[in-house]
């Protein structure tokens, strides 16, 4: 059997244990028996813990190895068959195409089935929430400012405010961040304002950031009047931390992406069991009617039938286009030329 | 009889099978096809898609340039979820996608060229187009491919032979129930047949003149051959008696002749009494013979019974004027009660049995007496009784009277075969009447009844 090898750029790491990777954060789990449950995973731990003991609380005989890391590390550490059995990323550009070119292993289970079908592909990915891009800003640097509610009244009141917002707005870097790739290109996808937007905000000398976390500090201590592309669900949990109210988070109404956080258990994985109990504990909660106290949202009710640019990205092959060598090559070109202009 | 399995149901069977076998093929074809259509539909989508993607290919300052649009994949993934792959190359050096695709069979250029392979462990289905750019000065031929599993196909496929299958049994089902049907509607015509002939009284042997269908004709001729033949041989039979009867009696008759003559002329008393004898025994045989063949006539003829409209009390004139003659020559007189009582039967027969018992009567009444036939009916009988003023019918039981060639104690020098009950009984018996043997007794004399359902 021929292992497809995505062709250009994507070049094998030499992976040894999984400590070599570039790994932002761990934490042991231990449990009562010898399993691990090894899960790689773009989610901070702060975000997924309550999910990590939900689960010891139901299977206590598993420990869990969790390992933070960012999107694009953990694509080429199962491109590269690290061993670790289940991966959950809020890249679903790069979950599908592992998915997609034979990096995941089918499940399925009741849990699994009463997923709607969009929230599902193959029985080989899963996803369990969705997650808006919004805009987040700092109330006091828009003071007197009336608040945007679409793209072009924002690209109005930046061009309209270069003292106010230079050197204050911030977004993705691209190029580094999976998530703002997919958000981006997405966008691109959706809605000519995007590129305006961006011109507006290349003149503004525009921060680049890795993350969202770093973003809506960066708000939240003014910094930053304004963060891009933040992803809600994180910024509504840092929100509710903050209760000095500095912190808003805008959502546009002409257009919003809305990302889904799914997981995967990978071909190479052993503890395919724990994993799926997992999943199904994820698809469960993705499904309930109460928010509870989650720190994740659930499934949003609307699902993939809402107007283009409202219900979630759309879980499917049409995703692997902007991760095509090419395709990215000629977008990050043309996102530099916009974003760095001096 | 040898009964073997019904024509219906074989007729059923068969038909059964081919509806089965029918069943089968429309199933196996509606599998076939939509497989072919589900498949068909994924090339066109993967043609669409390659083409798509085939469009955007350009050169910019010598190099071969294009960029996936979004909807080349969009329209793979709307269709099913099966795993995408693709490849574009320019000549023979790799432009983006997996290196590893297996390579499209040679084709047309500007014509879309559609293989099967392997790849990643599945089966998958590729769509090729090709199209010169010109990079540079040079005209290169780019390749694009596009590939899909082909699981989408194998559910559509599935779940199309599922419902197949489904209506396939449906179908089998009605045909089952049709045949059935039409095996009882084609086999009507020899039921009708069978009822007819089994419908028909057993002396009935009339040929049967029905419509049928062609394919009956033969068998209804070979019935109505059979029946020809089978009257033929019972006039035979009837012929023969009469002519067996008179065969045996004429020389018996001749012979009685000459003994009485004889007789006659002898002087010797020994030779005289010699003489009797074989005239008494020539009686004898004659009276034998003659029932003997009326008995046979009478088993023969109630086997199957002429059932014509009579009145009992003509019978009882007639017999009594036919007997007449044998009464007067001992002085007995006949005496006739008679009510009219009307009654089914065969006249030949009734008359036989009347005619031995009124025969008994005679024969065994003292000369000089008299003789009583009286007609009757009850709420469902009609009958004749027979008394006369003679010795009665003895001590012993009556009944054993109408066995064979049984005779009374009484009956002396009286010649008699014992076989003049018998038939009177059989021919009752075959009348579903009977026979009533009575000594009368304030009286003497004999009381014989011959009962009969009245019509
Ligand atoms: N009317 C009668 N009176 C007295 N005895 C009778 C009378 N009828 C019948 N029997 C007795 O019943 C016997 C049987 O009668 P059946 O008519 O069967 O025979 P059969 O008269 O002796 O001979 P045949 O065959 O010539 O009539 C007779 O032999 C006779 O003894
Ligand atoms: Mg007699």
């Amino acid at each position: 059997m021929r292992i497809p090898v995505f062709a250009l750029g994507l070049i094998l790491w030499a992976l040894g244990p999984a400590t070599a990777l570039e790994i932002e954060d761990h934490r042991l789990y231990p449990g009562t028996g010898d399993r691990i449950l090894r899960i790689v995973s773009t989610t901070d731990l702060a975000v997924f813990e309550p999910y990590i003991q939900a689960f010891r609380r139901a299977q206590p005989g598993v420990s869990i190895d969790y390992s933070v890391v960012s999107s694009s590390v953990l694509h080429r550490a199962i491109l590269g068959g690290a061993q670790f059995d289940l991966a959950v990323s809020s890249a679903m550009d790069l979950q599908f195409q592992l998915a997609n070119d034979g990096f995941a292993q089918r499940y399925n289970s009741s849990a699994t089935e009463a997923l709607p079908d969009w929230a599902r592909w193959r029985d080989l990915i899963f996803a369990f929430t969705t997650e808006p891009a919004v805009v987040v800003i700092n109330s006091a640097r828009f003071a007197g400012l009336s608040l945007p509610t679409t793209r072009q009244e924002l690209i109005a009141i930046l061009r309209d405010n270069p003292d106010r917002f230079s050197g204050a707005v911030g977004t993705y870097d691209v190029r580094d961040s999976g998530l703002g790739y997919l958000f981006a290109t997405q966008e691109d996808r959706s809605t000519d304002a995007y590129w305006r937007l961006n011109e507006v905000m290349g003149r503004l000398g525009p921060r680049l950031y890795c993350c969202s976390a770093q973003m809506i500090d960066d708000v939240a201590e003014g910094r930053l009047a304004l963060a891009y592309n933040v992803l809600g669900s994180y910024a509504a949990e840092r929100l509710a931390r903050d209760s000095g109210g500095r912190v808003q988070i805008l959502k546009m109404q002409d257009f919003s992406n809305a990302m889904l956080r799914t997981a995967f258990v990978p071909a190479s994985a052993q503890e395919t069991e724990a994993a799926g109990a997992l999943i199904d504990m994820l698809a469960t909660l993705a499904l309930r009617e109460a928010p509870g106290d989650w720190p994740l949202p659930p499934l949003s009710q609307a699902g993939a039938g809402q107007a283009i640019g409202f219900g979630p990205i759309r879980l499917g092959p049409a995703l692997m286009v902007y991760l095509d060598p090419l395709n990215r090559r000629a977008f990050l070109t043309e996102w530099e030329n916009a974003m760095e202009q001096r | 009889m040898n009964e073997t399995t019904s024509i219906g149901q074989r007729l059923t069977l068969l038909l059964a099978v081919m509806a089965a076998l029918l069943s089968v093929l429309s199933w196996g074809m509606v599998t076939g096809l939509a497989r072919q259509a589900a498949e068909r539909t994924q090339d066109n989508v993967l043609a669409a898609s390659a083409t798509t993607i085939a469009e955007t290919l350009r050169s910019e300052q010598g190099e071969v340039r294009l960029e996936l649009p979004y909807a080349a994949f969009a329209m793979l993934g709307a269709i099913s979820e099966d795993r995408v792959f693709y490849r574009v190359t320019a000549a023979d050096r790799m432009l983006t996608g997996y290196h590893d695709l297996p390579p499209p069979g040679g084709g047309t250029q500007g014509q879309v060229v559609f293989d099967t392979g392997v790849y990643s462990g599945a089966t998958i289905r590729m769509a090729s187009v090709t199209r010169l750019v010109l990079a540079g000065a040079e005209p290169v031929p780019v390749t694009v491919t596009v590939a899909q599993t082909r699981d989408g196909v194998g559910a559509i496929a599935s779940d199309l032979s599922r419902l197949a299958a489904i209506l396939s049994v449906a179908f089998f089902f009605v045909a089952v129930a049709l045949s059935a049907f039409v095996a009882r509607t084609s086999l009507r015509p020899l039921h009708n047949i069978a009822d007819a002939v089994s419908r028909r009284g057993p002396s009935d042997l009339r040929p049967l003149l029905r419509a049928a269908p062609a394919d009956l004709a033969p068998l209804l001729s070979a019935l109505n051959r059979l029946m020809d033949r089978l009257g033929q041989s019972i006039r035979r039979s009837e012929d023969f008696i009469a002519e067996a009867a008179h065969r045996i009696r004429t020389p018996l008759a001749t012979v009685r002749a000459q003994a009485e003559i004889a007789l006659r002329s002898v002087e010797d008393e020994a030779e005289k009494q010699r003489l009797r004898r074989i005239i008494r025994a020539v009686d004898e045989s004659s009276r034998s013979a003659g029932q003997l063949l009326d008995h046979a006539t009478v088993a023969y003829r109630a086997e199957d019974l002429t059932r014509d409209p009579l009145d009992l009390a003509d019978l009882a004139i007639q017999t009594a004027a036919a007997m007449e003659p044998t009464a007067a020559m001992r002085d007995i007189r006949l005496r006739l009660e008679t009510v009219p009582a009307r009654v089914t039967g065969d006249a030949v027969l009734l008359d036989n049995a009347l005619r031995n018992v009124l025969d008994n009567a005679i024969k065994y009444s003292p000369e000089d007496t008299t003789i009583t036939l009286r007609v009757a009916r009850t709420g469902t009988e009609a009958y004749i009784t027979v008394t006369d003023e003679g010795p009665g019918l003895g001590d012993g039981p009556v009944e054993s009277l109408t066995e064979r060639f049984r005779r009374g104690s009484n009956t002396g020098s009286i010649v008699g075969s014992g076989l003049g009950l018998t038939i009177a009984a059989d021919v009752l018996r075959a009348h579903g009447g009977r026979l009533e043997l009575k000594s009368t007794e304030h009286r003497r004399g004999a009381c014989v009844s011959l009962f009969l359902p009245l019509a």
